[in-house]
């Protein structure tokens, strides 16, 4: 059954045209890994998904059946999808702990029903989630992504994934900027909400690289904004030799 | 800014934008004493007169009256042309005495203050509460073991009976009488505030509070506040604001002068949320002998117009400074605060945080003078200035003055001007949280090191303001 569903998606930003008739199917609790050169319209798509307001889109993305374009970003949240941000910004002053908990109470407000009741609770799952990303404690009390380190900030990202279980993660370009044992520890993270919850993941990258440690299903090239190409992992061997120029 | 809209929004769903809780307002037909408007030495006098005030004061008074009279509106800061000294109410006097139970306040003045939550507040967390109503404090309590301790606090004008010889030695000696327009007219016309004495080595772990309200329109209120902290004391002094929903203009011009002896510190609280029909002019500074300290914490989010600016003389060797400074402009708000720090011995350090909020076309303005003198070597000053603009009509703007007369000084200064950027609203969205209650925790989170200098319940109170600051801001 797919989760999602893009028809025909095209988008432009400032009149200039990206997503050019975008088609896309991805079934429910399948792994797929989008890879393409830069500027193909990867992490475009990825924040048309999620809703960003810059983008100006036609065509129709569904998720459950649900059309997200009618959908605000937190709505959009609500429906279950996550993105996992290439650049998370900062916000000062708002401290990751409150704002976790504050997001946590929002998708299960009923105390009663909820696995963790208390703040408290709440904070000790945090840190025993914080330590498995090797994430240290004290960011927990920092300003949200204030200033952390690239790296600390793509591994908060797997953290939030873990607090919103959603049914959809988008990992837009996590692997950028990450040594390779960041990369071992998210992609194991990611690996471990996955099996947790069956969620379905996008994975958005330039690189193999976080591919060794992810097991995947499906592999989609887009180029010039359109999916001009799909195969299974030997696709991605075929591109790390031969790069993107074939396909451009 | 609707950008992220698509969020289907239900007919009817509408946001009240002028929303204030604290707008009602009672007859003040039943009042002991009204002076008549306008403002003529006569009415200095009768205010002198029927306070049984001994003549030094009466003579302080007329100094201040002829200074107001001489001195010109400041040629620099926000607009005060709409202001006319003709059409305000000097002296509203609500009740005759002072009550020293809830039970013997008059039932609207007591639902009043019951509506702010004093009563509650006064159980729970406070050492002491004064309430002033309009001209006078109507109410006025001290829990036991800092009377006990020797602890002193009264309205003014009960600290100028009990106390004469305290109050000749430093009233306008902080605060000179001609110093503004504003604190010489507080001068001519004060009428309550308090007048706060800790002994040495007393500290006083709970806050004081005063409560100031206005309830009648077209009126001018000047309290007048003496702080005396006494060798190695401390004390955290707390006022809130508030005013009804009036359409004309009024005037609230305090001035404020501390005394901080010798290792003593006080900290200084406002919450100031008076409704945006209040000129809010007020004098606030802090003399500081040798290694005593004073922390202004000023939060502003009301008045159509506040000029404030409370500052510190750092006259003993080591004393030190700190004001932290919180203003929110929003529509036909001109918030002008900011500082001024005054060196003057050896060892001295002061910091200066202001942050401010400009949303709706609001104004928020910071100014700030630093003064190091040439005796004041080894110097340290501070200043750091953080603007938060909410949208493209709304303003903020920085005037800094640094004088420094040696050269044995470390002055630092770091502005920044940030706005509510569509991507931190988006990224926190995307993590399900509505558009509204996003700016609600970046603002929140702006002011964030501030609040947290405040007691818990004082936070908690600033945030949940701020949240209402910002409630119907997405239009």
């Amino acid at each position: 059954m797919s989760l999602l569903k893009v028809k025909n998606l095209q988008t432009q930003i400032d009149g200039q045209p990206i997503l050019r008739g975008l088609d896309l199917d991805v079934a429910e609790g399948k792994t797929v890994v989008i890879m393409g050169p830069n500027g193909s319209g990867k992490s475009t798509l990825s924040k048309v998904l999620a809703g960003h307001p810059d983008y100006e889109s036609t065509g129709s993305a569904t998720l459950n059946g649900q059309e997200l374009f009618d959908l605000s970003p937190d709505e959009r949240s609500k429906a279950g999808l996550f993105l996992a941000f290439q650049y998370p910004v900062e916000i000062p002053g708002v401290k990751v702990l409150n704002f976790l908990w504050t997001v946590y109470t929002q998708k299960h407000p009923d105390r009663e029903t909820r696995e963790h009741k208390s703040i408290v609770n709440f904070r000790d799952f945090l840190q025993e989630k914080a330590k498995r990303l090797d994430i240290k404690p004290e960011l927990l009390t920092r300003g949200l992504n204030e200033g952390f380190s690239g790296g600390e900030k793509k591994r908060l990202e797997i953290l939030q994934m873990a607090v919103l279980e959603p049914k959809l993660a988008i990992l837009d370009e996590t692997d950028s900027g990450l040594d390779i044992d960041a990369i071992r520890i998210v992609a194991k993270g990611v690996s471990e909400i996955k099996k947790q919850t069956g969620m379905t993941v996008i994975v958005i990258t330039h690189y193999q690289r976080i591919l060794q440690y992810l097991d995947y299903d499906e592999v989609l090239v887009i180029s010039g904004g359109r999916v001009v190409k799909k195969g299974g992992p030997e696709l991605v061997e075929e591109l790390e030799k031969t790069g993107y120029g074939q396909i451009r | 800014m609707a950008r992220f809209a698509k969020k289907t929004t239900k007919p009817g769903d509408e946001f009240i934008n002028d929303s204030y809780e604290h707008g009602y307002s009672f007859d003040n037909k039943d009042y002991s004493f009204q002076s008549d408007k306008g403002l003529s030495e006569d009415i200095v006098r009768q205010i002198s007169s029927m306070k049984n005030e001994p003549k030094w004061m009466l003579e302080q008074r007329l100094i201040g009256f002829k200074e107001f009279q001489q001195k010109k509106n400041p040629s620099w800061g926000a607009d005060l042309s709409e202001l006319k000294f003709d059409d305000l109410s000097y002296y509203l006097k609500p009740t005759d005495n002072q009550a020293k139970s809830w039970d013997d306040v008059p039932p609207e003045v007591k639902e009043t203050f019951d509506r702010i939550g004093v009563p509650e507040a006064e159980r729970e967390y406070l050492a002491g509460v004064k309430a002033q109503y309009d001209s006078e404090v109507v109410y006025g309590s001290l829990k036991q073991t800092w009377e006990k301790d020797g602890v002193v606090f009264l309205s003014m004008d009960e600290g100028l009976e009990k106390y004469p010889d305290l109050v000749k030695e430093h009233f306008g000696k902080v605060i000179a009488h001609g110093d503004n327009k504003y604190s010489a007219l507080n001068t001519a016309v004060w009428s309550g505030g308090s007048f706060v004495y800790v002994p040495p080595g007393v500290d006083v772990k709970m806050p004081l509070q005063t409560y100031f309200r206005i309830n009648s329109e077209a009126f001018g209120q000047f309290e007048r506040t003496l702080i005396i902290v006494d060798e190695g004391a401390s004390v955290h002094y707390v006022e809130g604001c508030t005013a009804p929903q009036f359409s004309s203009t009024s005037l609230h011009s305090a001035v404020v002068e501390i005394v901080i002896k010798k290792g003593a510190t006080c900290q200084y609280t406002t919450v100031q949320n008076w409704y945006k029909n209040i000129y809010n002019l007020v004098t606030k500074r802090a003399y500081v002998y040798e290694e005593g300290k004073m922390v202004w914490t000023d939060f502003n989010m009301g008045s159509k117009v506040t000029m404030k600016y409370p500052g510190f003389v750092l006259a003993g060797k080591g004393a030190r400074g700190e004001v932290l400074s919180m203003a929110l402009a929003g529509a036909g708000q001109h918030q002008d605060t900011g500082a001024k720090a005054v060196h003057l011995a050896p060892d001295t350090s002061s910091t200066i945080i202001s942050k401010s909020i400009s949303k709706d076309g609001g104004r928020a303005s910071y100014r700030g003078l630093v003064h190091i003198s040439p005796e004041a070597i080894n110097s340290k000053n501070t200043v750091v200035c953080d603007a938060l603009l909410l949208d493209d009509k709304s303003q903020s703007d920085t005037y800094p003055v640094d004088k420094v007369f040696n050269n044995q000084v470390e002055v630092q200064h770091e502005a920044t001007v940030s706005k509510i950027g569509d991507d931190q609203l988006f990224y926190l969205m995307s993590r399900g949280i509505s558009e509204e209650n996003a700016r609600k925790m970046i603002v929140n989170g702006f002011i964030a090191d501030l609040v947290k200098k405040l007691p818990l319940e004082y936070a908690v109170e600033m945030n949940r303001l701020i949240d209402f600051e910002m409630e119907g801001s997405i239009g």
